[in-house]
This record gives structure tokens, sequence and C-alpha cells, in this order.
């Protein structure tokens, strides 16, 4: 089946099987290995990426199903070497160690901070229920995440 | 050895994250090599079965599928499977690569199919024909070891694999004298390691240059080298193994796997790169499990509670086969059975038995998490039989901080220690008075609140080198390059812990460099001098001495030339901010420029060697022994049985530490672990011998909302094993975390009558309980 959408701005059409996964494509085809795979059951939320501006696990979806859409992989956060805030607190925080939920965890938080710019420390935990992390004991993550919505928060009171 | 400052001991971001955070890092699966071949596995699917025909032709025809191997195709060119710690008088099966003849846990590796893509190899891997013949699968471990249990390897004559005995002191009198002997039967459950990224292999040959290359999601490259070269019959010089970005690994990546050597000796085969990523599904069956003991521990005691004696019975879970270190596991817990205390008899008496499960291996703490959890629960029982207060009994066995170095019974001789100084902190951040008042005004209102208090030893850094298979040492190359930039080889192979940074600050303060002119580089055996890898909290305390050493040997050849060069006594020079200063007329010179005349040689004394390049192997006089003090307020919801954590109060002394947000991190994490198999964790198999949690769906692995907010703080007693002071902290949280956790989930339900209760505190168990 032939399929075009665009990720982090960049067109890709391909002729793909109907069964291969938005995973796969973003990887294999695309070349993107910054989406990671954790599991393929949409578990462990490594696979985590922005699909028309929501984060949803590219496991669980076929390629075919993101025909037309609108992707954003953890490679596109950043803009001219400027780091996302997002990625810029986990920098900071101490937010990683292996780094392989990492990306995952990054475009969740950029999910949920879409849509509560200001959550609270237990809405941040509930809101990361679907990426797991066996490295950190999630508190630093937690902290990135807070750091990372302080940041966008002064950043567009600045814009304003 | 001197040091400055600036990086050291100071919270420092990492240098690993900018490409880590940019998904920009490489680990096995990232590294794309043209014409790559995809590897699948078939698996078995009995926990116990004869393998009559395995019938490959269609698989062979299928679309994309470019070879397909049985054990057959690979007897006697691939060697077994191997394990480095098994005793002369054990009994042992052979492993191999791919099963011959019969399966004996659920995921054996039966037959690997090459092909094109792995949907292709997938699809493939279906039509493969196994004719099984399925036996009675043997699961209970108590069961395992009695005379009439099925046996599983016929060439052994029993499931038995190794009785083995330990400790020291006279049991029986310290038994004889007691007031009160205390006992508790306890099961230390199956865990499953689950390191977020799975195992994966690229394998590439190159024929005419006879080079074999390998990347592995690995802990240990070069011991794999050495092991695959063996079982592949390459030359170890013409074997490459690479540990890129490595996802985690917790011990479960400190093994030499079937895959490794298979997909070695596939890209021989066929000439061409292939590669084999685990699934989630394989990693939770046939990557290695943790813990799987179940035992009883005895304890004789003085009625005002001073110990006497311990003894533990116990009977070990190897699973099917032995992988790289599993007999060993228990051989840590008996020498941790001390824990903290002064014991003047100690005995440990291992079973340790074959089940139709996977084998057990090292997981986060290694056998020790088990000792702590033992003697920590039977602590706190003595405590209750004597009517004492849990700390109290704590308090009042801890060796003295002059009274170290400290033999104990069960045969180690700790390094350096004030336990008291850690339960003491612990007690005050926490404010255990009021905890105790608020628990008992909770009670009063019928609320299930418990306080846990933990205070543990581990050990870590093992050495010196007779204590491990391997050698316990580890090695540095430091080169201080032409332009000033310093490049230093590590020996250890870091997979989240962060030393490419930590490194870089030891090494940057000792040159007086900017730390991000070191580059730290791991991993990859052709560029790395021999190491042994990243396991057991030893990367920074040997790893990270071997830097410190080697680097000390430069500023020692640097001075020497400088010294030359400012044509003045080598004597009269000091090192300070990366120059040497002190020659006449206020002349000095950085490192920078004596790395410079170091390789141009124009102008070196007569017998000095060119270059500024060092390397040292550090060979540790003993392990180090690193402690705390863990405290949980618990909760259990009476209408669910849930466990909420009120509070986490932990108190780690892990010596000098050379980057404390580092630290955290790794206690952090820690706890966690040693929570997860408190409350949630286990690897259960039915009677079939079925992997019941063989996905992340069934298997308990907390999420962010289940776990709290941990309070850190530390004491800091240095260790006299290496310069640095620094003991290793990458399972301490592991390990003060389990018990402190159980003890105050029981003591919430003590009310109840509860005496002890096995772990997983999951919230049925505990409704269950509760309702009876
Ligand atoms: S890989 Fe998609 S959720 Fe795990
Ligand atoms: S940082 Fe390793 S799994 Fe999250």
């Amino acid at each position: 089946m032939k399929i075009n959408l665009s990720i982090n701005g960049q067109k890709h059409e391909a002729d793909v099987e109907p069964r291969l996964l938005l995973v796969h494509f973003i990887r294999d085809l695309a070349g993107l290995t910054g989406t990671h795979v954790g599991c393929e059951t949409s578990i462990c939320g490594a696979c985590t990426i922005l699909m028309n501006g929501k984060a949803v696990k590219s496991c669980a979806i076929l390629a075919v199903q993101a025909d037309g859409a609108e992707i954003t992989t953890i490679e596109g956060l950043a803009t001219n070497g400027q780091l996302h805030p997002v990625q810029e607190g986990f920098w900071e925080c101490h937010g990683l160690q292996c780094g392989y939920c990492t990306p995952g965890m990054i475009m969740s938080a950029c999910g949920l901070l879409k849509e509560n710019p200001n959550p609270t420390e237990d809405q941040i935990r509930h809101g990361l229920e679907g990426n797991l992390c066996r490295c950190t004991g999630y508190q630093n993550i937690v902290d990135s995440v807070k750091y990372a919505a302080n940041k966008i928060k002064a950043q567009t009171a600045k814009a304003d | 050895m001197s040091f400055l400052a600036k990086y050291i001991g100071q919270k420092v971001k990492r240098t690993e994250d900018p490409r880590l955070v940019q998904g920009i890092g490489h680990y096995v699966d990232d590294i794309e090599l043209a014409g790559t071949l995809s590897v699948v596995i078939l698996r078995s699917p009995y926990a116990h079965a004869k393998i009559n025909s395995i019938n490959v032709d269609a698989a062979k025809k299928a679309p994309g599928v470019v070879a397909v191997y049985t054990g057959k195709d690979i007897e006697g060119k691939v060697g077994l499977i191997p394990c480095a710690a098994a005793a002369p008088d054990m009994k042992k099966p052979d492993y191999p690569a791919l099963a011959l003849g019969k399966v004996a846990y659920v995921g054996q590796p039966v037959a690997a199919v090459v092909a094109s893509d792995k949907y292709k190899a997938r699809d493939a891997v279906d039509l493969i024909e196994v004719d099984y013949e399925p036996l009675e699968a043997v699961t209970d471990i108590e069961a395992a070891a009695r005379p009439d249990s099925p046996v599983i390897h016929e060439e052994l004559g029993t499931n038995v694999g190794w009785l083995y005995q330990a400790g020291s002191g006279d049991i029986d009198a310290a038994f004889a004298q007691a007031d009160k002997v205390v006992s508790l039967k306890l099961v230390h459950q199956r865990l499953i390691p689950t390191a977020m990224e799975p195992r994966g292999v690229l394998a590439q040959y190159f024929p005419g240059e006879k080079q074999l290359n390998v990347w592995s999601s690995t802990q240990i490259p070069h011991l794999l080298r050495t092991t695959l070269a063996a079982m592949l019959g390459v030359p170890e010089n013409r074997l490459r193994v690479i540990a890129p970005e490595v996802g985690g690994g917790f011990g479960s990546k400190l093994n030499v796997y079937a895959e490794e050597a298979l997909l070695g000796w596939i890209a021989m085969q066929l000439g061409r790169p292939v590669k084999w990523i685990e699934t989630r599904r394989e990693n939770m069956m046939a990557t290695i499990h943790g813990r799987g003991q179940t035992g009883t521990v005895e304890v004789a005691v003085k009625n005002d509670g001073t110990l006497l004696g311990l003894r533990y019975n116990v009977i070990y879970d190897l699973g099917a086969y032995l992988q790289l270190l599993t007999p060993a596991i228990p051989t840590l817990t008996g020498l941790m059975l001390s824990g903290c205390y002064k014991i003047p008899a100690i005995q440990l008496n291992c079973t340790q038995v074959y089940t139709n499960k996977m084998a057990t291996d090292a997981y986060r703490g290694a056998g020790r998490p088990e000792a702590t959890y033992l003697v920590e629960r039977v602590m706190n029982r003595v405590a209750d039989e004597l009517g004492m207060d849990p700390v109290e009994l704590r308090r009042k066995n801890f060796p003295k901080p002059e009274e170290f170095p400290f033999a104990t019974a069960a045969g180690l001789v700790y390094d350096t220690g004030d336990y008291a100084k850690a339960l003491n902190k612990a007690l005050e951040i926490a404010d255990y008075k009021k905890l105790r008042d608020e628990q008992a005004k909770a009670r009063a209102e019928g609320r299930l609140v418990g306080v846990g208090v933990s205070t543990y030893v581990e050990i870590c850094a093992v050495g010196p080198s007779v204590m491990l298979p391997s050698g316990g040492w580890d090695s540095a190359t430091v080169r201080v390059e032409p332009s000033g930039k310093v490049t230093v080889l590590t020996g250890v192979s870091p997979h989240g812990q962060g030393e490419e940074t930590a490194f870089a600050q030891i090494v940057g303060d000792m040159l007086g460099v900017d730390m991000n002119d070191v580059l730290v580089v791991h991993g990859d055996t052709d560029r790395v001098q021999y190491g042994i890898g990243t396991f057991g909290s030893r990367g920074l305390a040997i790893g990270g001495t071997a830097v410190a050493v080697a680097t000390d040997k430069i500023v020692g050849k640097a001075k020497r030339l400088a010294a030359h060069m400012l044509q003045t006594d080598e004597n009269s020079l000091t090192f300070e901010n990366g120059k040497f200063v002190g020659a006449p007329d206020d002349k000095s010179m950085t490192i920078q420029e004596v790395a410079f005349h170091a390789y141009q040689a124009h102008n070196i004394p007569p017998d000095f060697e060119p270059g500024l390049v060092a390397s040292y192997f550090f060979e540790p006089k003993n392990c180090t022994f690193p402690f705390g003090a863990h405290i949980c307020v618990a909760e259990v919801d009476k209408e669910t049985g849930e466990v909420k954590i009120l509070r986490y109060v932990a108190v780690d002394d892990c010596g000098k530490q050379i980057n404390p947000l580092l630290v955290a991190g790794q206690v952090h994490g820690g706890i966690a672990q040693g929570m997860a198999q408190a409350l949630f964790e286990e690897a259960v198999y039915d009677e079939n011998g079925q992997l019941l949690t063989g996905e992340l769906m069934d298997y308990a692995f907390p999420k962010a909302h289940q776990l709290p907010r941990y309070e850190l703080d530390h004491t800091e007693t240095p260790t006299d094993v290496n310069p640095l002071g620094a003991k290793g902290v990458g399972e301490a949280g592991t390990i003060g975390s389990t018990p402190a956790v159980a003890n105050a989930v029981i003591d919430a339900l003590a009310p109840l009558g509860v005496k002890h209760v096995d772990l997983p505190l999951r919230p049925e168990k505990l409704w269950r309980l509760m309702n009876n």
C-alpha cells in the first residue's frame, strides 16, 4: 500500500506491507532510530512519538494508519542545535541513566505538557504511566518534567 | 595522588546525555550495516520435552529465507554455553546453543531462521515443525530436591546440582547457649531483570581478514570476546566485541548467551552481517532471572538481644541449565549472612537444584539482597520475640567504628563502617519517635500503618582477583594527545551508570584540564585494553581507581619532561591547575605544552620514552562494604489490601562520592527495584513450567504513580581499599529497600497477629490475609 506521511517536517512516500508497524517504518525505512522498541505490545512506551500533535505508541499503530499524518519523533524536537525544554529538563535533573526509555518518556512528557502545561506531581506520575523506566525510579523524571513545565511557562511569558 | 575539587564531589551534569535525550546514540539495533539479514529464534513451548524430530523444509522454502539451523547443524561447531562458576564437584548438564534431543525450559532456543527481514524470518519460524514428546515438568524447588522427583538431566541422575556449606564459628555451641531460638522460613521469589533495552546481537565477518565483529548488548565485552573465541574457534585477536550504547543490564547482560555465539557462527557461514534483536517475550523467558531461594533462617540469641549464631538452610533454584555465574549467586548470600552485626557463628547449608525454568543468575544485588532481606526480617522477628524495639536490637549488635577492619564468621573482612551513624541520621530525618507516636494514633483509629527499618551492609567491587572467576581487577589507559586533548580507555563497560562523566571528572581534576576535553572510551575490545566489565558496583571503585592511578603516572612522566625543558630539578616543580610551576624566573609549562613536546621529542631527556600515555591495571586487595539505613512508612488499605508508601528515607554510605548526582540516581533506581520486589514483581511459572508472567502486561513492573518520592541523605566513610575512597553504589538501594518495605508492611499488619508474609506484598495477598 502506498502511504505519504511527514516525519519531523520531512515528506516520506513509500509502498509498504499493510502489517508494517509504524515504529518499524520510522526506524527501518525512515532511518530514525531514536524511537526505541521495548515491547511491541504497547506497554513500555519506548516507542512513543507525536502523531498530529498527540503522544501515541508507534508500535500500536500500523504504518498505513499513519497515511497523511504529521509525525514528530525525538530527533525532531531540538531546533537549531537548541534542546527542547523537556530534553533540557531531563539533562538538568538527571532524568535518565541508560537512556533507552528516554525518547519515549520525553515524547510522552511533551504530549502531557501540551494538554496540561501546569501538571502537579501526581498528574505527571499518572500522565507517564504508559512509560516504563527501569533505571531511575521515576523521581528525577518527574522533576525533569516539572523543570520543563516551568521553563516553557517562562518562555511563553517572555514571548507575550 | 592529588586532586583538585573543581569537578570531584560536584553534581556535574552527565556528558552522555546530549546524545541520549536527542535519540542519536546507538544501541545495537540502531546500527545498520548494508546487506544485514535478520535472525529469529524458534523457542521451546514446553518446559520439559523430548524432541523426536524437526522438519525445516517448509521454512527453508519460505520467501526471503536464506538459511535455517537446528541443534544438529551446529553440534561440534558452536561450543557449549559456559558456566564460569561451577565448583569441581558440581553436577552440570551440557547446554548447547540450540537444543539437541530435548528441551528443559520454555524459551530454550531450538532453531534459528535467517531471512532478508524480521517479518519474513518470523513468518518462516512458524513453518518449522517440531515433534515434541512432553515430559513431566519439575517446577517446585523443594519437590525437585526429593528423590521421587522426575529427573531433568538423566545423565546427572538427580536434580541436585550442588550441596554447599559455608561459614565458621561453633554453630552448635551457639544454639546450645541460646536463651531463645527464632526461626523464619522465607521465599525470595524469582524476578525478571527486565532491562528496558532487550538483548541484541549484530555480527559481521570479513573472510579475507579472518576478522569477526560482534556487537552485543553486554556488560562484559572482553569476557565475552574470550568466551566467544573459545566457543567459535576464532583466534581472540581476530574477534572484536563491541558493546555500544547498552540500555540497562542489572546483571542480565553479565552473561554469555546462545544468541551471541550463534550469530557469530552464522555470520561466518553466510559471509553476511546478521542481526538478532530479542523481543520482550523472549527477554522475559530466555534472559536470566534473579533470586529464587527458599530457605529457613534460625538465630540463636540471648535474652538481652546479643546475637550468638545464625544458620541458613536454603534451596536454590538454578533453573534448567547453568548460565555464566548461576551457582555463585547463593555463595554471595552466604558471604553476607552476618549483615551489619556481630554474630560469632554462622552456617550456610545450600542445596542447588535444577528445575524446568530459565536459569537464574546475577540480578541487581546478586545474592546480597537475599542475605539482607533474610537477616533484616529475622532481626525484626527476634525483636518481636524479645519485646525489644527493632532499632535497639540492631544498635546493640553493630560492630563499633573502631572495630574495623571487622572480620565476620561468614568469612569476610569489612573494610570500614559506622553503622550507628547512618542509622541515627536516618532516624533523625524520619523523626522515628514521632513516627512511632503517629503510628500508635493511627492504630487507635483502626488504620494499618507500619514503620520498617533496615540496616544493611553489602559487598561491592569484589577483589582480590581470586574471589572472581574472571579476576577482580580492572584497567585504564590515559593518553594525553599531542594537542592536549585527553583520551581515557576504560576496561569497565558502563551502561547507564554515567562513568563517561565520572571518569572525566577525575581526570579533569587530576590534570587540571577542562573535563570536556576528556573523552572516555569503553565497550570496544579493539579500542580498549582488556578489562573485566561493569557489574557488582565495581565500575568506579575499581575502574575509576585504575583511571586515577594511570593519570597519576601521566603527571609523573610529564613532570620529568617539564623539568627537563624548564631546566630545573623535578623536585622544585609543583603541578597546579594544569601547570608545572616553581621553575626559576617564574617559568612554567602547561600539561598541554608538555604533551606536545613529549610527542615531538625534539628535546627530551636521554632515557625518556616519547609520548604521554600510561596504563594501569588495578588489583584491589579487598572488597568494599558500603552500608546504610533505610526507613519506610507504609499503610495498608483495609478495603483493598493496597500498600501505600507514606515516606521513604534512605541514608547510604558509599564512601567518597565523585558525583552526588549520579549517586542519587543509582540509589533512586535501586530503591525502586527493591520496592518492586517487595510489593509487585514475581516471575510466575505454572505447574507445567509455563511462564505466566511472560509479557510486561503480566509482569508487575512498577509505573511512576506506584512509586513514592525518596528522601535521601548520606554519611561518608571512605574505604582504604582504593585511593579514591569510593565504595560503589549500584546495588545499595535494591539491597536496603526490600527489607525496609517488607518490615514496614508486616509491622502495619502486626495488630492482626501477622508475623511474616512472603513477597511480593500484593493487594490480593494482603486482602486475603485480612479477610481470613
Ligand atoms: S515498544 Fe511500543 S509500547 Fe513498548
Ligand atoms: S533510563 Fe534506563 S530505562 Fe529509563
